[in-house]
């Protein structure tokens, strides 16, 4: 019987052993560990765990199913709102969404909302449990841009309503941030993300790779020529920022983005791939945030001593607890309220050491966080031979600059309403880190659900 | 799959293939380039394009084997399939998008070095078509390894031809052979230098000095070539680019060539690896009592 105030325990691999592989670390629940913590849903007429979720997946009549074990009924009910649940289940930062507002959390902790979907979700893809599609095909046409989350979801939704959907993704392979950004300890390849995309396959979607929507062609095109009647952009985040400090072009300074790339879709990780990786010794992340996190847990398995160096205090990184609990756990170290200065090279452009400054928090800043301030003649020297730069992203401006009609904002992201996806241009939706900047996977999915929902009215409007 | 129409070695470590990409040949301008990965395990690998025929939904490529994956692509053969190739990738050349009368009134040059002959072909047969003659100097190590030539003689308005070895053509670098051009009258308003990072240099230097405005195109390492990575950000003036969508063709005097050759060399020692692997099955990894290897 399960302890109400205390979710059941999920089993992890050891911290000493995963520090030095890419197997996943969390191992998820087993059928009986799942209906045991299911009994902890209080199953709330007024649920707010569902006003948590971006996507709004009945929450307590799921776990409902998962309590008597009817775990393929509990997928059904997942399945009305979300294609891509063993991805969720995995990456979503429940702790501040459906877990947060779940009651049981007042007193003791909340139900395991987060774990017990991933084991839903896992449980179908083993069991193969087909995905529930269309009835019948409408004809209309639609293409989404961008086979990440928000394409993904928003491709799932509206092949369910129907609708003869093609994703055209820029690389060469589906999925992603999924499959470039989080790495593979955290949200396995194959096992998950390739066979979660084979369900929306199975929903009809058409898929075509190698396709970079702004040069292989047009947004105008796509519409003109192709007969697509409406198009969903969720071409994701874009061009990683550096610092702007001396030294940055060295040889062994990476963008997160270059780094996990190399490591999560080329396989740079597994000697039999060609694709190399200079993994480094002694290597230094700058940023707080979950894909500094992924940066610094990577570089930790490709064997080098980790530094996170972050200008802000532990209660500002912004990257979930969870993930730092994990980093620390496997001997990550924090050099907190430290910003680089410089980075020192030598002549052959290969880096020696990382010149910081400390740091103490100011006044509040607009985000509402305590301003760091530089705390003068506290420039210290750090031996590292590889920096990776973690500091966010600006907009891809490939499909912008492109798109005739297509309105951008002051940070060069795409204007789309909140609530449908709608963009400046008629019959385009967009949604996800192209519309509101680098995000999570979730909200993004939120906003592709929002653009089928859109697309879907707009299209029905125009057939009356 | 993207399957390869022709194969044709021009030259020792040096061969041409028209591959089946109707979305890229539709949509390619002179200047940019394409991605292409062989196989799974491969690398995804920066290529310019030579030429196109929008009609059959083809692209040329040129390949030079200077490593592992490249020696590994010399072994496809006609009806081969590359899994991946993308394009087209990266900004087309300038003059694309000039004023044709006011582009007929400039005289260009062009300045090709290696396989640097096969991104600058499309450019002269472009101008070509649109009726400019642009002179074009070709260098390369020695006669042999002279590529394009016929197909460059066809576009080009002058066409000269260097040798290092002094072989066929002009004897000397690209460098001299500018300099005699200059030298004996001839007025540039633009020079475009495609080439080796090294000889892009030494062009920028001397035509600095002859004050012709140079353009160069720039191969640095690439991982996805759609601005996600930033591998191949390169210091341009005093700004960071990214090679991949923001050039890959920018002005030559801007360029830190230095700083660009140094981190082209980054994965010498990786690629040495990859390419023993390939000759030999698998690297040196200890055993001999020298290199600690056992350890």
């Amino acid at each position: 019987m399960a302890d109400m105030l205390k979710k059941v325990p999920v089993r992890e691999q050891d911290a000493k052993v995963r520090a030095t592989n890419f197997e996943e670390v969390c191992l998820g629940y087993n059928l009986e560990e799942a209906m045991d913590e299911a009994t902890r849903c209080l199953n709330c007429k007024n649920a707010k765990c569902i006003q948590g979720c971006p996507v709004s997946i009945d929450i307590p009549a799921f776990i409902q199913e998962v309590k008597e074990g009817n775990i393929e009924e509990a997928y059904k009910v997942i399945g009305k709102s979300s294609a891509l649940p063993a991805i969720c289940g995995r990456v979503c930062p429940q702790e501040s969404q459906c877990e947060g507002k779940c009651i049981r959390g007042i007193k003791g902790e909340p139900v395991s909302i987060g774990k017990l979907e991933r084991f839903v979700a896992d449980y179908a893809l083993e069991n193969d449990i087909k995905p529930v599609g269309a009835e019948k095909m409408n004809g209309h046409k639609v293409a989404v841009i961008g086979s990440g989350p928000a394409g993904l979801t928003c491709a799932g939704d509206l092949a369910k309503l129907g609708y003869d959907v093609t994703v055209f993704e820029a690389l060469h392979e589906l999925g992603g941030v999924l499959v470039y950004g989080i790495p593979e300890f955290r949200l396995p390849k194959q096992k998950v993300v390739a066979k979660e995309i084979e369900k929306v396959k199975e929903l009809g979607v058409k898929f075509e790779t190698n396709v970079v929507i702004g040069k292989s062609t047009t947004i105008d095109q796509l519409m003109e020529e192709e007969g697509f009647e409406a198009v969903f952009i969720g071409s994701g985040a874009g061009l990683p920022m550096f610092m702007g400090i001396p030294g940055e072009n060295a040889n062994e300074v990476f963008s997160a983005n270059e780094y996990l790339t190399r490591s999560n879709l080329m396989k740079a990780f597994d000697d039999s791939y060609d694709t190399p990786i200079a993994a480094g010794k002694k290597v230094a992340v700058v940023g707080g945030g979950n894909v500094a996190m992924d940066a610094a847990r990577t570089a930790l398995r490709l064997g080098a001593d980790v530094h996170i160096v972050y200008r802000r205090s532990e209660a500002e990184l912004p990257a979930r607890v969870e993930e730092v609990h994990h980093a620390k756990k496997e001997g990550v170290i924090f050099d907190l309220l430290t910003n680089p200065k410089k980075i020192n090279v030598d002549e052959n452009g290969n880096i020696t050491s990382m010149t910081v400054i400390k740091m103490e928090l100011g006044e509040p800043d607009a985000s509402g966080r305590r301003r760091p301030v530089e705390i003068p003649g506290s420039e210290y020297d750090i031996e590292v031979d590889t920096v990776i730069m973690s500091l966010g992203t600006s907009p891809n401006p490939l499909i912008s600059s492109t798109t005739k009609g297509l309105e951008t904002n002051r940070r060069k992201c795409i204007v789309a309403d909140e609530e449908n996806g709608q963009t400046s241009k008629e019959g385009v939706f967009a949604g996800g880190d192209a519309v509101t900047g680098a995000a999570t996977v979730i909200l993004a999915m939120g906003a592709g659900k929002a653009g089928a929902k859109g697309i879907d009215e707009y299209l029905k409007g125009k057939d009356k | 799959m993207y399957q390869i129409m022709r194969a044709e070695k021009l030259a020792d470590k040096i061969f041409l293939m028209d591959v089946h990409a109707p979305r890229v040949a539709q949509h390619c301008q002179p200047g940019q380039f394409v991605i292409v990965k062989m196989d799974e395990k491969g690398e995804r690998i920066p290529l310019t394009i030579c030429d196109y025929d929008r009609e059959a939904g083809t692209i040329t490529i040129v390949v030079q084997e200077v490593g592992a994956s490249t020696t590994k692509m010399g072994t496809l053969k006609e009806s081969d399939y590359f899994r991946d190739f993308t394009g087209p990738l990266g900004c087309a050349s300038e003059f694309v998008h000039e004023d044709i009368e006011a582009l007929k009134n400039k005289k260009m040059l062009f300045v090709a070095g290696g396989v640097g002959a096969a991104p600058v072909y499309p450019q002269v047969k472009w101008l070509h078509e649109h009726g400019i003659d642009a002179d074009v100097i070709v260098g390369a190590k020695t006669k042999d390894m002279l590529i394009l030539e016929d197909e460059m003689k066809a576009v080009a308005g002058n066409y000269y031809p260097c040798t290092d070895d002094g072989t066929y053509g002009h004897a000397g670098m690209v460098t001299t052979m500018v300099e005699k051009l200059v030298n004996n009258g001839n007025k540039y308003d633009v020079c475009i230098a495609i080439g080796p990072m090294i000889m892009m240099k030494f062009v920028c230097l001397l035509t600095k000095k002859l004050e012709i405005p140079t353009i160069v195109s720039m191969n640095p390492i690439m991982v996805d070539g759609t601005g996600m990575c930033g591998a191949c950000r390169l210091q341009v003036g005093d700004e960071i680019k990214f090679a991949c969508v923001d050039g890959p063709e920018f002005d030559g005097d801007l360029v830190d060539f230095d700083q660009a050759m140094k981190r082209s060399q980054m994965y010498r020692t990786a690629e040495g690896r990859a390419m023993l692997k390939l000759q030999e099955g698998d690297t040196h990894h200890g055993g001999c009592g020298h290199c600690g290897g056992d350890e």
